[in-house]
């Protein structure tokens, strides 16, 4: 029986539900950890050396194009050999840099140039570039270059996963995901369930053996080469499953969600446009949160105002006359973006993210601003600010906000400044709500929960004490759905906790009456506030 | 720098003709000659305030010369005025896939 797999099963911890059954993929992943730097000389020879490798790489890739292709290539070979430019990063590296923070931030100041000019092909360069510096990068942390290829449906196993990585993944044939480690609070997880796909975390050790796999995200399993019996009883659980999804999804056709007489308002949070496409979307009354960091990562760099009214326009017109709330970049903590988020930073939850890191690059931030001012005018937009600890944050972004409202309307485009709120997801805001001259909250119950708690969400070690029905948690909740009721002012709940049936009857308890779930968690919520109201369980 | 006492200062004008300007293709050929030369040589847009390194190819992609600019050239060495003749060649040709 050694080194064959055939037949085992693996349990770890569900973070996104559903089934998988397809080829079993193990991918082998950088880790977001920074290298552990050497010497001055030490540093400045393994960059000469990845440098090497990576001229050697392209000119391999550039023969077997060919072509066009291969000129492009030539591109990235002649850059790897311009003494000019490369001087400046050994001399970064002689001033005790490390090598690829060195190298990142020469090849980060070319790509924000080239992303800067007027001129379309320059600017398609920098995707050449952002493909150089990852490619040096991939080689000084001792990977291999260029990701294989992963066919569509795969159940793909790795260590951990960054949300790039997930978001490079062409997950339009379905799959699954298994991590060796990872948590279900982790980005990478909300990822997944928005998605709709399902993922099963902290497995352990699994043998790097096994050509196709059974992933069931509800009971936390992964089988490798499945037998008959066990290939039999998992579709029976995927078609149980699928029926009772489908009593579910019946619900959603009924007008309103109501609990003891009262209207509970059920909202969906999208990261794109694609994300309305899922089929229960429809029936939402609204979206409660669409977030935005996810223009940010496209290889073309920084997205224009033009792209970002498209987006913005696109999900208001679905919308139509129901609220749609966008949360401005959320950058940085777990979603380092190139160019934007703070490099080195030693404890990122802690650092210039959301709102903090906006205020910090306002050139960045009135593109996005300009984006949302003209989309105001199409329909019913608020916009709200993440990660915000005092009163002053959010009036120093209404007067930006408010200035380019101005200067658009003597331009003479129509704009307008949209409803104003803001996340309470920083413990200070929660206790300090009535400081807030918001016109909405909405409770960002995964950063809170990691706040008060003081448990970093990405780290598996942590998820039993990462709980966010802690009393403390709650009391958060509940005071800040209380001053909500006072002041007459709308506090809705955007988390991972307005998703999760189990949650439910603590948020309705705590006087929540609006909530934003995945849309493919509207179904099963509406169908357990149903049964709550009946007074039934949570069945 | 340019001024060296290794002999003349060889210099050339020449016409961008190639459709969209001083781009990663040309700008990689025109590096690539250059290099083949020992002499220092350095070229700009007509009348721009800086003389930028011709064998750098991020050097000459941030000078952004557009479609119809004139580009100067200056080379000093040994073989500077072969040089010249060289890259003012490539650039009058519209830089012909075979010249590199």
């Amino acid at each position: 029986m050694q080194g064959s797999a055939a037949g085992l099963a693996y349990r770890g911890r569900t973070a996104s539900i559903g089934f998988a059954h397809g080829p079993f993929v193990r991918v082998d992943v950088d880790t977001k950890d920074a290298r552990v730097a050497g010497t001055l000389v030490e540093e400045a020879l393994a960059l000469r050396n990845a440098i090497d490798v990576a001229s050697r790489q392209i000119a391999d890739l550039a023969e077997m194009a060919g072509g066009e292709a291969a000129q492009i290539l030539e591109f990235q070979v002649a850059l790897l050999d311009d003494e000019d430019f490369l001087e400046a990063i050994f001399a970064a590296i002689g001033e005790g840099d490390a090598a690829d923070v060195a190298w990142r931030s020469a090849l980060d100041g070319q790509i924000a140039d080239y992303d800067s000019a007027e001129d379309e092909y320059l600017k398609a360069r920098s995707s050449d570039l952002a493909d150089l510096r990852d490619r040096v990068i991939n080689i000084l942390r001792g990977g291999e270059g260029q990701a294989p290829k992963i066919p569509g449906g795969s159940v793909i196993c790795a260590d951990d996963l960054p949300p790039s990585r997930f978001l490079e993944i062409d997950w339009s044939a379905g799959g699954g995901l298994a991590l060796l480690r990872g948590s279900p609070t982790s980005h990478v997880a909300m990822l997944a369930r928005a998605r709709g796909i399902p993922m099963v975390v902290q497995l352990g050790t699994i043998p790097d053996v096994g050509a196709t796999a059974l992933l069931d995200g509800e009971g936390a399993t992964l089988e490798l080469d499945p037998s008959a019996e066990q290939l039999r009883l998992f579709e029976a659980r995927r078609e149980s499953h699928r029926k009772s999804r489908a009593s579910a999804r019946a619900i959603l056709r009924r007008p309103t969600a109501s609990w003891r007489g009262e209207r509970i308002r059920l909202l969906i949070n999208i990261q794109s446009v694609d994300d309305l496409a899922h089929a229960d979307a429809q029936y939402a009354d609204g979206i409660g949160l669409m977030r935005t960091e996810f223009l940010l990562t496209d290889r073309g760099g920084l997205p224009d105002e033009e792209a970002q009214f498209g987006a913005y326009d696109a999900v208001l017109r679905w919308a139509d006359r129901r609220p749609v709330t966008i949360r401005t970049f959320d950058a940085g903590g777990d979603k380092p973006v190139p160019g934007f988020t703070m490099d080195g930073e030693a404890n990122p939850f802690l650092g210039v993210r959301g709102l903090r890191l906006c205020l910090a690059r306002p050139e960045i931030f009135a593109v996005q601003l300009r984006a949302l001012a003209r989309a105001a005018v199409r329909g019913n937009l608020k916009v709200m600010f993440p990660m915000v600890t005092s009163a002053d944050e959010l009036e120093a972004g209404r007067k930006l906000f408010a200035d380019i409202v101005q200067r658009l309307q003597a331009e003479g485009v129509a704009a307008m400044l949209p409803e104003l709120g803001i996340m309470v997801e920083v413990p200070a805001a929660a206790l300090a709500v009535a400081t807030f001259k918001a016109a909405f909250f909405s409770i960002g119950s995964n950063d809170l929960a990691q706040y008060v708690l003081a448990c970093d969400r990405s780290n598996g070690a942590l998820a039993p004490l990462m709980d966010p029905l802690h009393p403390a948690v709650l009391e958060l909740i509940a005071r800040t759905a209380e001053h909500g009721r006072r002041a007459a002012v709308s506090v809705s709940l955007c988390g991972d906790m307005a998703s999760d049936p189990r949650c439910l009857p603590a948020l309705l308890n705590c006087g929540l009456r609006e909530l934003s779930v995945n849309p493919s968690a509207l179904a099963q919520i509406k169908q357990t506030i149903d049964r709550l109201s009946g007074g039934g369980g949570l069945g | 720098m340019l001024d060296k006492a290794d002999g003349h200062i060889f210099t050339g004008n020449v016409r961008l003709v190639h459709a969209v300007g001083m781009h990663a293709r040309p700008a990689v050929k025109l590096t690539k000659l250059a290099k083949r030369f020992q002499a220092q040589i350095s070229v700009r847009v007509a009348g721009a305030p800086e003389w930028i390194n011709a064998k750098s190819v991020a050097k000459i992609m941030a000078m952004r010369a557009a479609h119809g600019s004139t580009i100067e050239i200056k080379a000093s060495g040994s073989d500077a005025e072969a040089a010249v003749a060289a890259l003012v060649n490539l650039i009058a040709t519209d830089f012909p896939d075979e010249a590199s």
